[in-house]
């Protein structure tokens, strides 16, 4: 074996034997350095005949390539080494868990969930949302209503009063979401399509009741709107709000005040284990009442009965979440137990609309 | 309002079933609540007799029986009642029998080691009693293996209706009758009624005596009877009476009862021995009483009418007889009153005395005016059927009222609000048959209404007669188009407001709840409220008696709740009404939340990704904002002043307002004091703020936004640290560095804030980033030097602090 090719199997074997950086620069500096092994054979050119250079100059030029192939390769290898190494040191433990999104974590009360679901349904029926106060006058809340003074229909709400006024007169919690029908009529003129919700109270507490509760309304006043309408109206509110494809709705006579001819209705249904399916079943269940705007009411908002009518009907925002979503408690809704929030609510990005389903 | 089928059917001429009858009354508007049918539900209990009863061999107290159902083999039976044995007649039921008091169905069962095939059963188990010390004893004519219920004439079924306040007519079966006839279920069985001619003229005088107020009774008619004799009365009306729940007592007041059920017609009968001298009709005199019927005492006042003799009130006018002239089995002589009362005074004087009787219940709906003296003459009739004796002449004092309604009735009126074709022989027939009287052409019919349907006052009321009884089902659903109005926005910004705030604050994890709107006067007062003017005067209970002011009390005290539960760490929120006044624009929509524990906007609870912080003041700040800009705040002109109201930590509060005219809302730390209040731990943080109080933004005549200025020049950001006196807030110092240049500088970032070492006591570092965004070239260092220059010049100015070295 020739020098060079000693030599070249000596440096060969260095770098593959340097374990790191600065082992292998130390054998590039001895070989390849200024004063390395390599460089010294290389200057010695110089000095050799035309023929002896012809003969050694490759061979010299070879062992500097192969030293300097050699070099890369370990460099880069001892490179990816390096990096393994590391990384083999950041390692972290992907099984920690993450914070849950506060968008996943938060919740909307079912009654805002279906106050915004039946907003989504009537708006698209063409109907406004209007508001009232929730201390009302005994005047808006009953006398225009066609309940006359000291009548027992007056007794079937439990009403609370505000304490006596200066002038003697009292205040009250509204009984139901009927004193904003009154307000609506004196506001604007026909034709009116509202739907109304909100907080009612009545003096009653029990397994089925709550002090406090929600209402939604339901009002129009049109030249010719009729039963027939309000019967269409309602089934259809009912197919999409239970969001089934037929709904069998009886309507009976009833009396409510302010509405002649007056109804309630029921809504055919099946219950199986505390869950309630519509559009089958033998049971009714009643949901609502409705009927013809009284023609005392009329008037008494300033409405002529002979040239205007109209139909109105209401029910409970609270019972018919119950109806849908299966909650079996009412008074539960008013508690705010978080495990019930968490249950019951709704995510805040859930946002009901007709075009992307209610509550899918 | 109960009767039963039998009773039903002497006044109505039906063959219909049951089933169709109980239908129809729902359908007509007299909602059928409850129908007991005995007949059907105790049909497998049949009558048997105890053939022999032994010992049973494993049980002291239970007997083996050997009955005799009737059908030949005798039956074992096991039984524990104690007056179980031979020879006894009982009611038996087969295994597979549905047993209503136990709410159980019988099986064959084998009881300590004997088989029993059936079971002998007590009142209770069967519901015809409360009695379950021992099985039913028969008497001994009863027959073996017939139906108990038909034996013991418990087979009529009893229908309970659910009758609306505008029926007073169906307050009596009679009533009841004439509208399911007019549906046709049946022929109305509504025969006259003689009068019975007086023997001798009446011995009591009557007096209405209501001097100058108003007048408490139109009417008032009365009948001497003498010569009575007052008993049990006979066993069909004692069945009538205890079928719908009333206790027989004599056959006089069982026959008030009767016709008060049968003919809506309340009756009160004197025993005229007992009434001193002659009868006053008045009001009562503060502070009299009387001991009336039910066995109370009831203390009066001259809102209330009653009726008097010489030696004081003998009766509640309309509401309830007194006690010590009421009629027992000595009565001989009996006064039978029929009068009219003023139905509102009737209502409330019942209210106010905290009576509901069956009378009441039907004078403040409305008695027919017409039938007072008709029902007097029939009372009458039956007293004589029932009891004997000899009867005077009616005397009536004042004057039975006459209203006569006659409404123009045009036909088309059933058209134009149901959208039915009813014929006019159709519409004609219904109400003929309800009562009405009806003349005059087809398209305008006259139609005079009857004195028992006071609730009749117009054309839309004949239409509901008509279409009732039609039937709504004749209704068809007719669709009802939205017409070609454009489509907008139909929720009010207010709502909008609303809507965006539950959902803001539900994305920065927190749980809506919905709290009561009444509160406890103490917890009232100590957010602001509290004043008499928004107080209850009726709370149902006391912590519900004063509208809120706030929500804070109703979200701490049910975060306080679920802590108690275990779930300490809460956030919850809400978004309604707060109070503060009576008027429509003092009721005020606030967005409201509360974190407790360790509820913190990042996360609830205790994560190893962070030391478990509580929430704090910058948690809540967080919310506030939010759900201020999601309701459409500008958030540039939202500003942030140190402080809050009393219920706020003094030192961990803020102010949002836009300009100190228009206060938004506060955030922060809950005071100590108020935690206190409230009965909850701490610490707690909450916010509050009045959607209402959001400016309306500018309309705008397109919905373009504004065009977007893009810099083709990068922006520069410089870093500033100050040493400040620590009472110096950042939001100063950030608001003078960006005054430096309100062009160049588009924003100022805080990005640290230090006190300690290195620093003096009493002073603290700020960190500010500060961006410059060149508009028209490039900037040199120089002028990127001037810049900073001024911003360390206007942030000395404004604050005193110096630039850290």
């Amino acid at each position: 074996m020739s020098n060079l090719d000693q030599l070249q199997q000596q440096i060969l074997t260095d770098i593959a034997a340097a374990s790191d950086e600065a082992a292998l620069e130390a054998v590039r500096v001895a070989a390849l350095g200024k004063s390395g092994s390599v460089s010294a054979l290389l200057k010695t050119l110089g000095t050799m005949t035309p023929d002896e250079r012809k003969l050694q100059g490759p061979l010299i030029n070879g062992l500097k390539d192969a030293a300097n192939a050699a070099l890369t390769e370990r460099k880069t290898a001892l490179a990816g080494a390096a990096l393994t190494a590391r990384l083999n040191t950041e390692s972290i433990d992907v099984t920690l868990p993450v914070r849950e999104a506060p968008f996943e974590a938060g919740r909307v009360h079912p009654i805002s969930q279906v106050i915004d679901e039946l907003t989504a349904i009537f708006a698209d029926m063409g109907f406004a949302v209007a508001e009232g106060p929730d201390i009302e006058t005994d005047d808006y809340n009953f006398t225009k209503l066609n309940f006359p003074e000291g009548h027992p229909a007056r007794e079937m709400h439990d009403t609370f009063y505000m304490n006596p006024q200066a002038d003697g007169s009292r205040l009250l919690l509204r009984t139901h979401t009927s004193p904003v029908q009154v307000r609506t009529m004196l506001a604007q003129k026909p034709p009116i399509r509202v739907i109304i919700p909100g907080r009612t109270y009545r003096s009653d507490s029990d397994q089925t009741h709550t002090p406090m509760f929600h209402q939604v309304e339901g009002l129009v006043i049109d030249k010719g709107a009729h039963l027939g309408h309000l019967k269409w109206i309602l089934e259809e509110f009912c197919k999409a709000f239970f969001e089934v494809d037929n709904v069998k709705m009886r309507f009976r006579p009833s009396f409510f005040p302010f509405t002649e001819t007056s109804m309630e209705v029921d809504i055919q249904c099946k219950r199986d284990k505390g869950e309630i399916r519509f559009g089958e079943g033998e049971d009714w269940l009643e949901i609502l009442g409705c009927g013809m705007v009284h023609p005392n009411v009329l008037r008494n908002c300033g409405v002529d009965p002979d040239e205007y009518q109209g139909f109105a009907w209401g029910m409970g925002i609270d019972r018919i979440a119950m109806l849908k979503y299966g909650m079996p408690d009412l008074r539960a809704f008013f508690e705010a137990d978080v495990r019930w929030l968490n249950h019951y609510g709704f995510r805040p990005l859930d946002l009901p609309t007709l075009a992307g389903g209610l509550s899918t | 309002m109960k009767f039963t089928l039998a009773w039903l059917k002497d006044h109505l001429d039906t063959s219909e079933p049951l089933d169709s009858i109980v239908e129809k009354l729902t359908m007509i508007g007299l909602e059928v609540e409850n129908l007991e049918d005995k007949g059907k539900s105790l049909a497998p209990f049949t009558i048997a007799r105890v053939i022999s009863a032994e010992q049973h061999p494993n049980a002291d107290r239970l007997r083996v029986c050997m009955v005799d159902t009737g059908d030949g083999t005798p039956v074992q039976v096991v039984c524990g009642a104690p007056n179980a044995r031979a020879g006894l007649i009982g009611v038996f039921s087969p295994p597979g029998t549905y047993i209503p008091g136990k709410d159980i169905t019988l099986g064959i069962g084998t009881i300590r080691g004997v088989e029993s095939r059936g079971m002998l059963c007590s009142g209770a188990e069967l519901q015809t009693s409360t009695d379950h010390d021992g099985i039913i004893e028969l008497p001994a004519d009863a027959p073996i293996g017939k139906p108990y219920a038909e034996w013991a004439k418990l087979n009529d079924p009893v229908i309970e209706i659910n009758l609306t306040p505008n029926r007073p007519d169906c307050t009596a079966v009679h009533g009841i009758a004439r509208d399911l006839a007019a549906a046709d279920i049946g022929k109305f069985i509504d025969p006259a009624i003689k009068p019975v001619k007086g023997a001798f003229p009446n011995p009591v005088k009557v007096t209405l005596d209501f001097s100058d107020t108003p007048p408490l009774c139109p009417a008032f008619g009365l009948r001497l009877v003498r010569g009575v004799k007052n008993g049990p009365s006979p066993e069909w009306l004692q069945r009538r009476l205890t079928a719908i729940g009333l206790r027989p007592i004599n056959a006089l007041v069982d026959i008030t009862n009767l016709m008060t059920y049968d003919r809506g017609r309340p009756l009160h009968v004197f025993d005229a021995k007992k009434v001193h001298g002659n009868l006053v009709v008045r009001r009562a005199k503060m502070g009299e009483s009387v001991l009336a019927l039910d066995g109370r005492i009831y203390t009066l006042d001259e809102t209330v009418c009653v009726i008097a003799d010489d030696k004081g009130v003998e009766s509640i006018a309309g509401i309830m007889g007194g006690e010590a002239s009421g009629c027992d089995e000595t009565t001989t002589d009996v006064l039978i009153e029929s009068a009219l009362w003023v139905p509102n005074n009737i209502a409330s004087s019942g209210r106010k005395l905290g009576i509901n009787s069956d009378a009441r219940y039907r004078f403040e709906r409305g008695v027919d005016p017409a039938f007072m003296i008709p029902g007097l003459e029939m009372a009458t009739q039956l007293v004589l059927d029932l009891c004997g004796g000899s009867p005077s002449e009616i005397t009536v004092t004042g004057e039975v009222p006459a209203p006569e309604l006659i409404i123009n009735f045009p036909l088309s009126e059933v058209k134009r609000l149901t959208g039915v074709d009813a014929t006019p022989a159709e519409t004609r027939r219904i109400l003929t048959r309800l009562g009405f009287f009806v003349a005059g052409p087809d398209d305008t019919m006259k139609v005079a209404v009857p004195t028992w349907r006071p609730d009749i006052e117009g054309k839309a009321d004949i239409v509901e007669e008509v279409i009732r009884i039609i039937g709504l089902d004749r209704v068809k659903a007719t669709p009802f188009p939205r017409g070609d109005a454009a489509r907008k926005p139909v929720l009010t910004p207010i709502q909008v407001r609303t809507r965006k705030g539950k959902r803001a604050l539900a994305a920065r994890g927190m749980v809506e709840a919905v709290t009561w709107s009444f509160i406890s006067k103490d917890r009232a007062t100590h957010f602001g409220g509290g004043g008499d003017a928004l107080a209850l005067a009726n709370p149902i209970a006391a912590d519900l008696s004063d509208m809120r002011p706030s929500l804070i009390p109703g979200l701490v005290a049910a975060a306080q709740k679920n802590a108690d539960r275990g779930f300490g760490d809460v956030a919850l929120f809400e978004v309604g009404q707060v109070f503060r006044g009576t008027q429509p624009q003092d009721q005020l929509i606030a967005a409201t939340g509360v974190r407790r524990g360790l509820a913190k906007s990042t996360g609830r609870g205790r994560h190893w990704s962070n030391g478990g912080a509580a929430a704090d003041a910058f948690d809540v700040k967080g919310d506030a904002l939010a759900a201020l800009v999601a309701a459409g705040a500008p958030p540039l002109a939202l500003q942030i002043v140190p402080g809050g109201p009393a219920w706020f930590h003094p030192g961990r509060s803020g102010t949002i307002q836009i300009g100190p005219q228009n206060v938004l809302g506060h955030f922060g730390e809950l005071h100590p004091a108020s935690l206190q209040a409230l009965g909850a731990e701490g610490p707690l943080a909450a916010f509050e703020v009045i959607l209402d109080r959001i400016p309306e933004p500018k309309a705008k005549p397109t919905r373009a936004k504004p065009v977007l200025d893009l810099s083709p020049f990068q922006p520069i950001v410089r870093d500033f640290a100050f040493v400040v006196d620590r009472a110096v807030k950042a939001g100063d110092l950030a608001r003078a560095a960006q005054n430096a240049d309100k062009k160049l500088i588009t924003d100022v970032g805080v990005f640290d804030i230090y006190e300690g070492k290195g620093i003096d006591p009493g002073k603290k570092s700020i960190a500010i980033a500060v961006t410059l965004q060149p508009r028209e070239k490039t900037m040199t260092d120089q002028e990127i030097d001037a810049v900073a220059g001024k911003v360390v010049a206007e942030v000395t100015k404004r604050t005193g602090g110096t630039l850290r070295g």
